[in-house]
């Protein structure tokens, strides 16, 4: 099959292989590219040099420049709390109240708590932080465990029912699932809950179930079932239900007696970013 | 010089030779040092084997492919630590086999997601996601919650990663089946051999909601709450020279 031979059309030499009388010519490559070739390896044996690249026995060799991206990535947030300088300073040492009270501050404190709460906390609570069944509302300034600066910093750091020990702790028993009264007991409490929400409802059952509220449930929700934020007894005369509002919702409440689970975020923020959410979710809510 | 290189071109062969030749350089200097070079993983505390409940939560997670979208690797960049967290130590994937690092994020990285949502959160979030994150695109996994795990495998699958290399002792892996049950029922008294064999930083509780079942989403869910939880970054130096990358 070798038989090289010269074009006679471009003057190139042939590769000599010939398929049905098709011959191809022998080009080299375009130099073009083969100097970036070249250039390529250069490029390589002088990074080489300067970054860290081959392996040795027992460690790498950290090349002339002791390039690391750790070291980097300290730096660069280093960095950054200069560059958020003197309102990031700020953050730090002031108080709630005095990052509330300067509009500079807190202009400040709602733009990084709006970033953090949009990564973290919509999840859960809603973009517009309005909540969802099973998720609290923090646009309405009705609070579970207290609405004030200090109250809502407080359970951002700790949390509810979280793996924190400090963290907020209620529980609500289960009173049909774990039989603590009996169903047609559970159906005058829906009713008597009702009825504190000043709905109309079954009088005959609200009489009934009166003695029964007293024994079992003002410890945590107050004789006039107005809750108690100490306790995280959440208040049953307003509008704002957690789990729904609804007979049939309230009675599935008393039956299993849910509670949800917000993590503890001290440890995952820093102590400036949860005052920044603070601040953020205490404006958002109207400022208890 | 140059006509030689016709010899490769020209044989099958010999170009083939060549190619592995070539390749292997590659891949003896890019990867076989990381098997003995001792600096690669660091040194941390709080680094444990997956327990068994966990170890099938991850089986779950590899079958349903959620590595396509979600990445476990929190890459050292300023933007990824302020989102995520500290970057992803190879410490913390150094008992997965194989590891989850990913390559693509069309969902949001989770390899510090463990703990940042609750169990009730994540059931629902898995059952419907646009129920809590309107905008999401991830397909919904009801079935988990109404699947049984099936665990016959478990002493296999914890005798099988011993072979490659995680120090599951013996009496985890004879223990297997009873430790999955107990750490998915907040009563069972076999807690506190199974917190004796992995160590006190171990969710014990009903993941699910649903606590006459054991299920796919209890595994899943149990797994998902111990990502990237397990370092104690109070003891780890990261500016330490042994410690830089």
């Amino acid at each position: 099959m070798s038989h090289r031979e010269t074009d006679e059309h471009s003057g190139v030499e042939t590769t000599g292989h010939e398929w049905d009388g098709i011959r191809e010519l022998d080009n080299p490559l375009p130099r073009w590219w083969l100097y970036i070739f070249y250039g390529c390896i250069v490029i390589a044996a002088i990074y080489w040099v300067f970054m860290p690249s081959w392996p040795g026995v027992n460690s790498y060799a950290k090349g002339m420049l002791n390039q690391s991206d750790r070291v980097d990535v300290a730096k660069q947030l280093e960095a950054l709390q200069t560059q958020r300088g003197a309102e990031g300073a700020m953050l730090r040492s002031a108080s709630l109240e005095t990052i509330e009270a300067d509009p500079k501050l807190q202009a400040y404190a709602l733009a990084v708590g709006q970033s953090v709460f949009g990564d973290n906390c919509a999840t859960c609570h809603g973009v517009g932080g309005t909540g969802s069944k099973g998720y609290a509302n923090l646009r309405d300034d009705v609070w579970l465990w207290g609405g004030s600066l200090q109250d809502i910093q407080h359970t951002i750091q700790v949390g509810v029912r979280s793996e924190d020990p400090q963290t907020r702790q209620s529980q609500m028993p289960a009173f049909g699932r774990d039989q603590i009264l009996k169903p047609a007991q559970i159906d005058d409490l829906t009713e008597y809950v009702v009825a504190l929400s000043r709905r109309p409802a079954n009088a005959a059952a609200v009489a009934r179930a009166a003695p029964v509220f007293a024994e079992q449930c003002v410890a945590c929700h107050g004789p006039q079932g107005k809750g108690n934020v100490a306790l995280g007894g959440p208040d049953l005369t307003d509008a704002d239900w957690l789990y729904g509002g609804n007979q049939a919702d309230i009675r599935e409440q008393i039956w299993n007696g849910r509670g949800g689970v917000m993590p503890a975020w001290q440890g995952r923020f820093s102590p400036e970013t949860i005052k920044a959410l603070a601040v953020y979710v205490h404006a958002n809510a109207g400022g208890q | 010089m140059w006509t030689k290189h016709a010899k490769f071109e020209r044989h099958s062969l010999w170009m083939i030779i060549g190619i592995v030749i070539v390749v292997s350089i590659g891949g003896l200097v890019e990867i076989s040092p990381l098997f003995y070079l001792e600096s690669t993983v660091e040194e941390v505390d709080g680094m444990r084997p997956y327990t068994p409940l966990e170890l099938e939560g991850r089986d779950i997670y590899i079958r349903e492919g959620c590595y396509t979208c979600h990445s476990q690797m929190i890459r050292p960049l300023r933007d990824e630590v302020e989102r995520y967290g500290h970057y992803s130590l190879a410490a913390e994937s150094m008992y997965d086999h194989p590891f989850q690092w990913g390559s693509k994020r069309t969902g949001p990285d989770l390899a510090r997601v463990g703990g940042k949502y609750s169990d009730s959160w994540h059931k629902d979030h898995l059952t419907d996601p646009r129920s809590v994150v309107p905008e999401s695109v991830m397909p919904p996994y009801a079935f988990l919650r109404d699947k049984d795990l099936d665990y016959r495998q478990v002493q296999a699958k914890l005798s099988a990663m011993t072979k490659v290399g995680v120090p599951y002792t013996q009496d985890q892996i004879d223990n297997a089946t009873a430790d999955l049950e107990a750490q998915a029922d907040p009563f069972d008294s076999r807690a506190t051999a199974l917190k004796k064999r992995y160590g006190a930083k171990l969710a014990q509780r009903d993941f699910d909601g649903d606590p006459d079942r054991l299920t796919e989403m209890d595994a899943l869910i149990a797994y998902l709450q111990m990502l990237g939880g397990l370092v104690d970054f109070r003891t780890y130096r990261a500016e330490a020279p042994e410690n830089q990358r």
